[in-house]
């Protein structure tokens, strides 16, 4: 039985505590880190991360991307949208194909 | 070359052979599964980039609406909201099995059925902002969460595609040229050394019959 955790600042998280996911307000990237270390450890299987944060957790992200669990997927935060959500996925095709065929513009 | 490494002997030569083969069949086999996975990963991702823009609009609008929610009451009152979830969301987790990269698939449940329990809170110091972004950000889980299974997917994907192009390369560009090479090479020593023992024996014939009949000294007598 895994559970779900939402990582980032706290205005942009606190409405998903309604929904039953677990919340961990961070703003500081080696907190977050931290904090992320522990989640993949412990009973999570996916993680939701903003994209505001994730932009400091590069390292910690990548070394989770090639594992089964925990998935971590970069949500937009309440400041608005950085896109790299999109080019997380971008990525994938990049190191699937060799070059981005399906999303460059 | 490799092929100062290899001793050429009937032996090595059976060895080399074998090695091109299974070479051979191997490389036919991870490009089919190279294909097949390439297949699938273009649907796979397609659906996780539509998937992934939904979400990302859906969460924006909640957001839009959480900031209009959170103007209307104090910043307390609405922790204090939070505070204490009612409902819970579980993970069933198992994975599945695609051209052998485990993808995983997710089952979600929640702790209780009532889609009401959303609402952790009495409805008496809350702005009524607060229940509509509270809907619409569960309006948009389920689809957060096949987003997460795809996404995985998608990723893990990736990179069996990698190591599986990265071995067909290797096999095509590397292995098998080389293993083509020492049999070519073993094979040509082996004639030669063929050749020498002939033209050895044949020289040794003369100079046997030579020992015998003395050919040479009749024919100056």
């Amino acid at each position: 039985m895994y559970k779900i955790a939402v990582l980032g600042d706290y205005d942009s998280i606190y409405g998903f505590a309604a929904l039953g996911l677990d919340i961990f307000p961070e703003e500081d990237p080696e907190e977050a880190a931290k904090k992320l270390h522990e989640l993949a450890g412990g009973g999570y299987a996916v993680v939701y991360v903003t994209e505001k944060l994730a932009d400091q957790l590069d390292g910690v992200i990548e070394k989770y991307r090639e594992r089964v669990f925990p998935a971590i997927i970069l949500i937009p935060g309440v400041s608005g949208n950085t896109g790299r959500g999109v080019e997380s996925v971008r990525k994938s095709v990049e190191q699937a194909v060799g070059s981005d065929i399906l999303f460059s513009k | 070359m490799a092929s100062a490494a290899v001793t050429p002997t009937r032996m090595e030569l059976t060895r080399q052979k074998k090695r091109l083969a299974t070479a051979t069949r191997g490389h036919k086999l991870l490009k089919d599964k190279r294909d097949e996975l390439m297949r699938q990963f273009m649907d796979l991702v397609r659906e996780n980039m539509a998937l992934r823009e939904k979400v990302e609009a859906g969460i924006r609008a909640a957001n839009a609406n959480f900031v209009i929610a959170k103007a209307g009451m104090s910043e307390e009152s609405l922790r204090v909201a939070f505070m204490a979830p009612r409902q819970e969301v579980y993970l069933e987790t198992s994975t599945r099995n695609v051209m052998s990269v485990d993808i995983p698939v997710f089952e979600y449940k929640t702790r209780t059925a009532d889609s009401n329990d959303i609402y952790s809170y009495g409805y008496a110091f809350t702005s009524g902002d607060l229940d509509a972004a509270v809907k619409s950000l569960a309006d948009i889980l389920p689809d957060m969460l096949l987003l997460a299974e795809r996404e995985k997917a998608c990723q893990l994907m990736a990179a069996e595609i990698e190591k599986t192009r990265r071995r067909v390369n290797a096999l095509e560009h590397v292995i098998i040229p080389e293993a083509q090479q020492n049999i070519k090479y073993i094979t040509m020593k082996l004639d030669e050394n063929e050749r020498s023992t002939q033209i050895r024996l044949m020289k040794v014939k003369d100079m046997m019959l030579e020992e015998a009949h003395h050919y040479k000294e009749r024919q100056q007598a």
